[in-house]
């Protein structure tokens, strides 16, 4: 990777090795391991052969079997970008020196080794900073807040009672700090329920939380009761709340066991709990391991389709995507206000209301709105990264560990596909955050929680991705792409319009990929419409002022038929 | 579609609903009671007609829908609203033969459902003498359903309706009596099948059915064979076309008995050619159909450098039986009829999609058709493609290979001189695979030809911008086949067309029948609406050829990279006899059916050849190869989901994507034209088009356009997302991981 060049220092050069790949068979080259990546490069063959992987995607290294007769060390690489890597190199004679696959566990895992991540090295300047992309009252200010019926609290001010959520929360201003004080309390990891989101002429408010600690008796909250009274009364246009649980119903009744559970309906009066049946990290991460099972390295032709239907792993997108489609529908057409849940409020809650937004608020389809839709409603409302990814961390079998935001991302994409002209960013722009989101080159997906990295001081001490990204932007950029303010988009969720998202899941098979790389083509057809609506301009104006010299009356002319259009793409 | 309520109001209440009796209906409905009639073609006969039949709607599960009155005529079965249209919807894309809507042309439908007493069967000929069903579902082979209600009506009425469409739909007839020879539709300027022809010419779609089309033809790819004329009157053989081309090296015609001669499709620049054959014809002793054989290698052999492989389709390519089962088992997927069955069946979409094995079919198709390139691109030698009939797969294969091949058939009107070459001259017996005529005899019956469309589809949605043409094109050509009116699909061979065609018809008075080919779009479609035929992505050729003015476009892109090799000029007949024992040997030949000089799987081998292509830089006026791996492989979405809304993306789907383009497209070249004009004559009035024409286009204005446009039109439906119903039923996660605590750090405790 270029913007890395001038930082990261070579750790580590074996030449005639072997990389063993799945697809095109065994190629000898040198292997080179820096301190933030590991480069393989083989000159012999045409066209040239090279690998280029930040040590950050590795999730597991090991060695595969003992040192052969010959001396041949191999060890296997699994990465958390869908992909297996295979090396074969002879044992170094020389002892003293490390191996190549020792300074690999070294830098690929720094947090095993109390080291830090490669990002608090990296010092490439942008342009741009992109700590600074999201302002939240400036975001909240975008929406009108605070108002008559919303207002700021800074109870959480220095994270003392939820150290999971954001400093600036907003609420009912009906509801005094004290009692919020009690809410917490009263809410799983005291994740009470806050704003995220107001319609801009319904005020119908899409508010997240954690669930309630009702547990086996059944406890109740006056004041978590005070307050969801009081989110309903802040939209005048619905008596009704409606309450979505992320989970299925079993699992949220079974979760009164140890606690938890969910708002009773004698409890909550006027509002109504609706299941999404979305499953857990756990279920998720099995079903993306099936699915890498299934996609990499080869595909079993014969057998696809059941094959990728037994993964579950579209049915999960589903139904992710029908719950976020209620909600929308809920506030838009029922203009009535949510509360989403789930069990801790971080892992499908994000994703429900991140994708109920994008439906909602056009906003969030632009590149710096989607930037601000996932500092907020991800980075600051506390999304366990580092766990959920294991940045640096050996320890690949950690159960802690899930797909949930590469899932959303898979999300948008398929929203993406279903409304071409409705996005700012193309593909290529999702990608990379995916590919960012393990290389731990930027500082935006570190830590858990918006508190912590306050603490590492990350915004100081790291880059932002989007300082990348959005000193770059014609890269991302949908050339497609049309603004309407207020445009809803309802996306339609059956498992006949969802596709598998070829082009991230299977993009190392080499068979798979497009002879031109899609963001190319995107980036050629921008440069078109920019040509075309540069001549549709001249041409305008240039029509105008002929219009304007010679008499024009404009009479309504029969409709003829145009030539066929081509391009010259 | 709900019928709404009057005023402007966007209500999703239902005007009517079922459970109404009849007379309530009768007395609201008696004071305006206005017989209404279709706008009938010219030559279409009402055959039948029942008032007030109630059309359900198929948006949902409830009992909801519209009367109306049901028609059946000799074209179609039509139902028109006893209500007042609401508005007059500009339809972009308007058939001008039948109204997407509520139009069945009878040869469309597929199967009809009868509900009797909650029980729904299948009508055949047996049930329908007996008793009416109160509800009729009629199935169609565009995959649209309609469901009719027929309690309301008199009884009378209401059997005569049911008995008239069961009659005209599924029994078997004669072709004459379909509505191609009682339509008398006149083409635009004139019945002059001369002057048609002149304006086919002009558009460039090449008939084939003159010596000059295919004189042309060798001479643009640069063939060297032989035209044979002698067929003419059909003296060789009924079952070949007209006129063809074989190898120079074929002697005696006749001894061929009209079986078993190498048909030439298409040659490649460096000279070796692909050919098609059907099976010898089969006599007593073994000996002769091997001696046969060999003639038939042996003159492909002679075409170009001695060498040729071969490939029996029948044992490598599934039955034509094979396909239709899998069809069959595959269409049931999206003849939808209400939203539980559409949520039911989404869970097992993609199991269910494979056991239908359709997808497979595709693709084995394309990989055959892929190995076929790969001889006479890589390796320059000679293929002989035979099947029994020679005509079915042979040529789809055929037909495949030269798409991939020659850029010129991946414009439009190139595309359909291909269909003229390969099907309609090339005698593949639409009217029986079709099954137009509902025989009995189902032995024959099977969608070659849309399979073939599925394949070609395949090949458009992977490099869009190699094609001219869009997948609405795609797809109207395929629901064209079911519209009884253009000679193109009607018939089993180029005998049997010219038969019946030059015969008076009876029902016709006006002596030889004059129907159109499909390729006159302007029969079915305005011009604007045939915009949508046409790819915006299409790149064209950079330098193109605007002054160029001839019928046919002679542009084989690559040089010969060969010079002219020895066997171009036709060889004595008593050489190739005399020599041929050594040459045998020299020959690259094997038995029948095996692919030469390859030890390895063929798809090995052509994995291999697609790697290599894919390795090189794009060209889309090259060779193209489609990628075969299991996700490359996809449903023909705009054609099997167009008419079901549970899957409509309002404002979304490619449509917006493509409506874009041609907004902006025209846009440039509106404003072009609008400057030449004014530039080249001041007149005062000349066709000023207002820039915003393309608006109705536009994503913009219209907004909500959704993703079946421009098929299926949803009317001012109210905007609401379809939420799926009984999700969690079915999704059931047997391990336990499921009823694991989400935060793991209470389970497992690591560091």
């Amino acid at each position: 990777m270029e913007e890395s060049g001038s930082v990261d220092s070579v750790e580590s050069l074996s030449k005639d090795v072997t990389y063993i790949c799945p697809f095109i068979g065994p190629v000898r080259g040198s292997l080179t391991v820096t301190n933030y990546r590991l480069f393989f490069r083989c000159t012999d063959r045409e066209p040239v052969f090279g690998l280029d992987l930040p040590l950050g995607a590795l999730s597991r290294a090991e060695k595969i079997g003992a040192a052969t007769s010959r001396g041949d060390v191999s060890y296997g690489l699994v990465c958390k970008d869908m992909r297996n890597l295979r090396f074969v190199h002879k044992e170094l004679e020389d002892s003293l020196k490390k191996s190549a696959f020792e300074v690999l566990m070294k830098f690929a895992f720094p947090v095993s080794n109390n080291m830090s991540l490669f990002a608090f090295e990296y010092k490439q300047v942008f342009p741009e900073n992109g700590w600074k992309v999201y302002d939240p009252l400036a975001e909240y200010k975008r929406q009108g807040l605070p108002n008559e019926s919303w207002r700021i609290s800074k109870v959480n001010d220095h994270y003392e009672l939820c150290d999971s959520y954001p400093a600036a929360l907003f609420v009912p201003v009906t509801i005094t700090d004290e009692e919020l004080r009690r809410v917490f309390s009263f809410r799983a990891k005291g994740r009470i329920p806050v704003l995220s989101w107001i319609h801009p002429e319904s005020q119908a408010a899409v508010v997240r939380a954690s669930q309630p600690m009702v547990g086996q008796n059944g406890r109740r909250c006056k004041e978590d009761e005070k307050l969801l009274q009081a989110i309903m009364d802040a939209n005048a246009q619905s008596h009704k709340l409606f309450i979505f649980d992320a989970r299925p119903s079993v699992n949220a009744a079974a979760n009164k066991m140890k606690g938890g559970g969910y708002e009773s309906e004698d409890a909550y009066q006027n509002a109504e709990l609706v299941f999404l049946d979305i499953h857990n990290i756990h279920v998720m991460r099995e079903s993306l391991r099936k699915l890498k099972e299934v996609v990499y390295p080869n595909i079993e032709e014969s057998h696809w389709l059941s094959n990728l239907e037994s993964t579950h792993w579209l049915e999960h997108i589903k139904l992710i995507l029908a719950g976020a489609l209620r909600i929308a529908d809920k506030v838009e057409s029922g203009k009535t206000s949510v509360v989403v849940h789930c069990s801790d409020g971080w892992d499908r809650t994000p994703q429900l209301t991140s994708l109920a937004l994008i439906m909602l608020d056009s906003h969030y389809r632009t590149i710096r709105g989607f930037q601000i839709l996932l500092e907020k409603e991800w980075l600051s409302f506390g999304h366990r990264f580092q766990q959920r990814v294991g940045h640096g961390d050996r320890n690949h079998t950690d159960a802690d560990r899930s797909p949930i935001f590469l899932q959303f991302i898979d999300c948008v994409w398929q929203m993406t596909r279903q409304f071409p002209a409705a996005f700012e960013f193309n593909e290529y722009f999702l990608i990379t955050i995916l590919d960012h989101l393990y290389s731990c080159l930027f500082g935006t997906f570190l830590c858990n929680s918006e508190q912590q990295r306050l603490k590492e001081e990350v915004p100081k001490r790291t880059v932002s991705l989007w300082s990348f990204v959005n000193s770059q932007l014609e890269e991302f950029v949908n050339p497609l792409y049309v603004h309407y303010p207020s445009h809803v988009l309802f996306p339609t969720v059956g498992i006949r319009h969802l596709q598998l998202w070829v082009t991230y899941y299977i993009r190392w098979n080499p068979r798979m990929r497009p002879q031109e790389p899609v963001h190319q083509r995107y980036k050629e057809l921008l440069a078109k419409r920019a040509e075309l609506q540069k001549r549709v301009e001249e041409l305008q104006r240039e029509a105008a002022n002929r219009t304007a010299s010679s008499s024009s009356e404009r009479a309504g002319s029969p409709t003829r038929s145009i030539t066929p259009v081509q391009t010259f793409v | 579609m709900l019928s709404l309520g009057s005023g402007g109001a966007k209500s999703t209440k239902p005007s009517f609903v079922s459970y109404v009796t009849p007379e309530e209906i009768k007395a609201e409905k008696d004071p305006p009671k206005k017989e209404k009639h279709p706008d009938l073609l010219p030559g279409e006969v009402e055959f039948c007609s029942a008032n007030p039949i109630l059309k359900y709607s198929q948006d949902d599960l409830s009992q909801h829908g519209v009367f109306g009155t049901l028609f059946c005529t000799n074209f179609r079965v039509t139902f028109i609203s006893d209500e007042t249209p609401q508005e007059k919807t500009a339809k972009t894309f308007k058939n001008k033969l039948y109204g997407e809507k509520n139009d069945i042309p009878l040869m469309c439908v597929d199967h009809i459902y009868g509900v009797y007493d909650e029980k729904r069967k299948l009508i055949t000929g047996g049930l329908v003498k007996n008793k009416y069903p109160s509800k009729m579902i009629i199935h169609c082979k565009d995959l649209r359903v309609f469901q009719f209600c027929l309690t309301f009506t008199k009884e009378e009425d209401a059997k005569k309706i049911f008995q008239g469409i069961a009659h005209h739909c599924l029994e078997e007839k004669s072709l004459k009596c379909v509505f191609a020879f009682s339509y008398m539709g006149t083409p635009s300027p004139g019945t002059d099948l001369s002057f048609c022809r002149e304006m086919l010419r002009k558009q460039e779609t090449i008939m084939f059915d003159s010596p000059e089309d295919w004189t042309q033809e060798m001479k643009r790819t640069k063939a060297n064979c032989r035209l044979v004329i002698e067929n003419k009157n059909f003296e060789l053989s009924q079952r070949l076309p007209k006129y063809f081309v074989i190898p120079l090296a074929i002697g005696d015609l006749f001894s061929y008995q009209g079986k078993g001669l190498p048909i030439w499709c298409w040659s490649h620049y460096s000279g070796c050619a692909l050919f098609k054959a059907s099976f010898p014809p089969v006599t007593q002793e073994d000996g002769d159909f091997q001696k046969h054989l060999e003639t038939m290698i042996n003159a492909v052999a002679h075409n170009y450098l001695y060498s040729v492989k071969t490939e029996d389709l029948s044992e490598s390519l599934p039955n034509i039986q094979d396909i239709q089962q899998s069809y069959n088992k595959f269409k049931q997927f999206f003849l939808i009829e209400n939203s539980t069955d559409f949520w039911l069946s989404d869970v097992k979409w993609f199991s269910s999609l494979e056991s239908s094995g359709w997808l497979d079919i595709i693709r084995q198709c394309l990989q055959k058709a892929v190995e076929v390139v790969e001889c006479l691109e890589k390796d320059n030698t000679n293929v002989l493609i035979t099947e029994e009939e020679g005509t079915d797969l042979c040529c789809v294969i055929s037909s495949l290979a030269q798409i991939m091949l020659d850029p010129y058939y991946r414009t439009l009107m190139g595309f359909q001189s291909l269909v003229q070459k390969e099907w309609v001259a090339g005698c593949h017996a639409f009217l029986d695979r079709c099954n137009h005529l509902h025989q009995k005899d189902k032995e024959c019956h099977s969608p070659v030809f849309l399979l073939f469309l599925e394949c070609v589809w395949q090949l458009v949605q992977q490099h869009s911008p190699a094609f001219q043409f869009s997948e609405t094109y795609l797809t109207v050509l395929s629901d064209s086949v079911h519209v009884p009116i253009f000679s193109t699909f009607l018939f089993n061979s180029a005998h049997h067309r010219e038969g019946v065609m030059k015969a008076e018809s009876p029902l016709a008075q006006s002596g030889p029948l004059s129907c159109p080919t499909v390729w006159d779009w302007s029969v079915q479609f305005d011009s604007k609406a045939q915009n949508f035929f046409y790819n915006p992505l299409y790149s064209e050729k950079v330098k193109h050829e605007k002054a160029v003015r001839k019928p046919h476009k002679p542009k084989h892109q690559r040089q010969l990279s060969l010079p002219s090799t020895a066997f171009k000029t036709p060889l004595k007949k008593g050489f190739f006899k005399d020599e041929t024992d050594s040459l045998k040997k020299m020959l690259q030949v094997k038995r029948l059916s095996r692919w030469m000089g390859s030890p390895d799987s063929p798809a090995a081998t052509t994995r291999e050849f697609y790697e290599s292509w894919q390795h090189r830089p794009v060209d889309y006026h090259g060779l193209l190869l489609p990628c075969l791996d299991g996700p490359a492989v996809r449903v023909w979405m705009q054609r099997y989901l167009r008419w079901i809304p549970e899957v409509y993306i309002l404002g979304g789907g490619s449509v917006a994507m493509t409506t874009k383009l041609m907004e902006l497209l025209s846009q440039v070249q509106d404003l072009k034209r609008v400057l030449e004009q004014r530039d080249t004559s001041q007149a005062a009035k000349i066709d000023h088009r207002p820039y915003i024409q393309h608006r109705l286009l536009s994503f913009g204005s219209s907004g909500r356009l959704s993703s079946s446009f421009p098929f299926a039109y949803t009317r001012n439906r109210s905007f609401k997302p379809i939420i799926p119903t009984g999700l969690m039923q079915r999704l059931m996660v047997t391990d336990s991981l499921a009823s694991q605590e989400d935060e793991a750090s209470s389970v497992a405790s690591f560091v």
